[in-house]
């Protein structure tokens, strides 16, 4: 079989080997790649920096497991800052099998706040976890009138009114934005019924899959910000300070894109080559 | 790291191979993987459910004597007769209820999003290309993405034949369609491969310490 | 009465949503937040109930008739028991160390491991199908490389890189997105419309 027939007809199983191998080989060996920062994700930055020590803002869990890898980084370096800055923090997970996840991420954000600092960071005083709802639209447009109204207690079951942080926070007016962490249609929610009916500032933390799709809404200003994917979960670590799993990951990423490459442009050399085949045969 | 870390990490671990195995090909590991994973999701939903809407908001405002919270408790339970063929009909009023809000809510919302807000945007970029601080490549960009956008709905527009000057017009919107697809699939490719990324740090780190 | 009352309820309900959006009267906004934002979600959680009703259903009749890879059938239910038995409020609950060991320990590496192999089926399918076959393939083609590449050290092309991908996604992609938008939303409010109005009655089933 020649070669150019080959490169049309490899095994799938040769490409998933190549790509793992790759991906393995790479996590092993020690090397950096630069991480130039966006200026959507310098926005949401800029934004949380400015705020001040007892503002509050609402982080909006919305993702599960199956996100986890380009998220988590992304929910912790904010959680990071927003510990360092005494900033409040209202917490929501509106995905169904979010919650018990939401719940370890936000341990690991105090536990290495911890390590880093010697202060502790309280449930009820610095931050708020309320846990799920069903049905997002309409848990959006009751936290816009009254967070009471679809959380009458937090993820723990205690009543919202015995939470010292809650004493001052009603609803999006007492936040100085919404920041959307989500690997699901809770986006488009928070823009049209956050944003859309109750003008709350937004910023959004997406999957790449979704990621492209935000640009008009920040172009039009109903978001002022947007961390995409993994490079921007890489973005925002490298911002706060503390380059973690997608810093690592970025270099990776390089390599695994490289290889996808390769194989794009051996399947259409060989496709190129058969196409030719046949027009002479014809 | 302590016993019961380390056999609950091999067994998330052995789990996690079972699934790759399917790359290979289907088999039973697989399949036990998978099925295990739909029994648990969905037991966890259901305690979800109630610990977050059941007790907070049907069984504790009733005990606190709010009464009228059995309407939506009737009414949701209305919707159990889907699961019979004869007594099915019932379940289409708490349905009804539901859908009549949740489509209510959405048309002006939606129409200020997606529409209203998006051209908000559009003209935006008009105003922009007029206002002092606009570059040469400010006002290029600008009347691209106009163009763009224009083409691209025109496109859209099934009902007249795409001949002619609409037929040119749509091709172009085509082509910037495709630049749009093409930047998705880019992005598309790094979310995927973030994935098993992750997978393979926590097979190499975190269970076999292979630092 | 089996077809008209819930048409009846989905108007009304409708149309009240809508002009509530326009009128702050305190009246509209008691309805609001009673009627419209406290009492769905109580409605729906018993439709959500209905999937794991019918995934139990499913599952003893695989079981029973013998049907393919039945034993695992019992897999399912054996997972869905045992979360269960572990959320029971005198184990405390949803939080409670055995439903966290099982969500962190079974349901969680499952789930991530399962949406990881798209990784491979991507470059698999990128191999296979990505070709430049026309000249609009190519064009998504070259557009895919070109954001694939921005976060590439090219040496003194590196930022030329990153200003075309740059350029590519604020342009291109924003005016093609956009477009996209403008058409759903125009599609979502035509189909809420016609629900509330009534012309859409699908989901009304058969009697």
């Amino acid at each position: 079989m020649k070669l150019a027939e080959k490169m049309f007809a490899i095994d799938r199983r040769w490409v998933y080997l190549a790509l793992g191998l790759a991906v393995l080989i790479s996590l092993k060996i020690p090397f950096s790649i630069p991480i130039p920062i966006s200026k959507e994700a310098r926005n949401i930055y800029n934004f949380v920096d400015t705020l001040k020590a007892g503002d509050a803002i609402h982080l909006a869990i919305d993702y599960d497991p199956s996100t986890l890898a380009e998220l988590h980084p992304m929910t912790l370096s904010i959680l990071k800052q927003c510990f360092e800055k005494k900033i409040k923090v209202v917490i929501t997970s509106l995905k169904e099998t979010g919650p018990a996840m939401t719940a370890a991420v936000i341990d690991t954000a105090v536990a290495r706040h911890f390590a880093r600092t010697g202060e502790r960071i309280k449930n009820g005083v610095d931050y708020v976890f309320l846990g799920y709802k069903p049905y997002p639209i309409l848990i959006i447009l009751g936290m816009g009138q009254n967070y009471r109204i679809p959380f009458p207690a937090d993820y723990f079951n205690t009543p919202l009114d015995s939470l010292p942080m809650m004493a001052k926070i009603r609803n999006y007016d007492n936040v100085k934005a919404v920041l959307n962490i989500s690997g699901t249609a809770a986006t488009d929610y928070w823009i049209a019924y956050g944003n859309g009916r109750y003008k709350v500032p937004l910023a959004i933390g997406v999957t790449g899959v979704m990621a492209t799709d935000y640009y008009p809404y920040l172009q039009s200003g109903q978001i002022f910000g947007i961390l995409g994917g993994l490079k921007g979960a890489a973005e925002y670590e490298t911002l706060v300070g503390t380059p973690g799993k997608a810093v690592q990951g970025m270099k990776v990423q390089m390599v695994a894109h490289l290889i996808i490459i390769v194989f794009i442009i051996i399947g259409n050399i060989g496709y190129f080559a058969q196409r030719k085949k046949r027009e002479l045969s014809a | 790291m302590d016993w019961s870390t380390t056999i609950a990490t091999t067994v998330a671990a052995l789990l996690t191979l079972a699934v790759f195995s399917f790359l290979y090909k289907d088999n039973p590991f697989y399949k036990f993987a998978e099925h295990l994973m739909v029994g648990v999701s969905a037991g966890y939903w259901l305690l979800i459910l109630a610990y977050t809407v059941v007790l907070p908001k049907i069984i504790t405002p009733l005990k606190a004597g709010k009464w009228y919270y059995i309407i939506p408790t009737i009414l949701g339970m209305l919707m159990w007769a889907r699961l019979t063929r004869k007594w099915s009909w019932i379940s289409r009023y708490p349905l009804a209820f539901y859908i009549g809000v949740s489509t209510g809510v959405a048309i002006p919302l939606e129409m200020k999003a997606k529409i209203i807000e998006q051209l908000n945007g559009s003209v935006d970029l008009v105003t922009t290309m007029y206002s002092a601080q606009a570059g040469g490549m400010t006002i290029v960009n600008n009347i691209l993405i106009l163009v763009g956008i224009i083409a691209g709905l025109i496109y859209f527009f099934f009902s007249k034949a795409h001949t002619g000057a609409t037929g040119g017009i749509a091709k172009f919107g085509i082509g910037v369609l495709m630049i749009g697809f093409g930047a998705s699939f880019g992005f598309t490719v790094m979310a995927r491969v973030s994935l098993l990324i992750e997978r393979l740090q926590f097979l190499l780190f975190d269970w076999l310490r292979w630092y | 009465m089996k077809r008209q009352l819930p048409l009846i309820i989905i108007f009304v309900c409708g149309i009240f949503m809508v002009f509530q959006y326009f009128v702050p009267h305190e009246n509209s906004e008691f309805l609001y937040e009673f009627a419209a934002l406290d009492w769905p979600p109580i409605i729906g959680v018993f439709a959500l109930t209905l999937g794991i009703i019918s995934l139990i259903r499913v599952s003893i009749a695989k079981i029973r008739k013998r049907e393919p890879n039945w034993p695992f059938s019992i897999v399912t239910l054996v997972g869905l028991t045992a979360m269960i038995v572990a959320g029971l409020p005198w184990f405390g609950g949803q939080t409670s160390p055995a439903v966290i060991w099982q969500f962190n320990f079974i349901m969680q590496p499952i789930t991530q491991t399962i949406f990881s192999l798209l990784a491979f089926f991507i470059a698999s399918a990128a191999y296979r199908a990505f070709r430049a076959r026309s000249v609009l393939a190519s064009i998504l083609l070259i557009s895919a490389v070109i954001v694939m590449i921005r976060f590439f050290p090219l040496g003194p092309f590196t930022g030329a890189a990153t200003w075309t991908a740059d350029w590519v996604l604020n342009v291109p992609n924003l005016a093609a997105k956009r477009a996209i938008i403008i058409g759903v939303g125009l599609g979502i409010i035509s189909t809420a419309l016609k629900v509330v109005l009534g012309v859409e009655r699908s989901f009304l089933g058969r009697d």
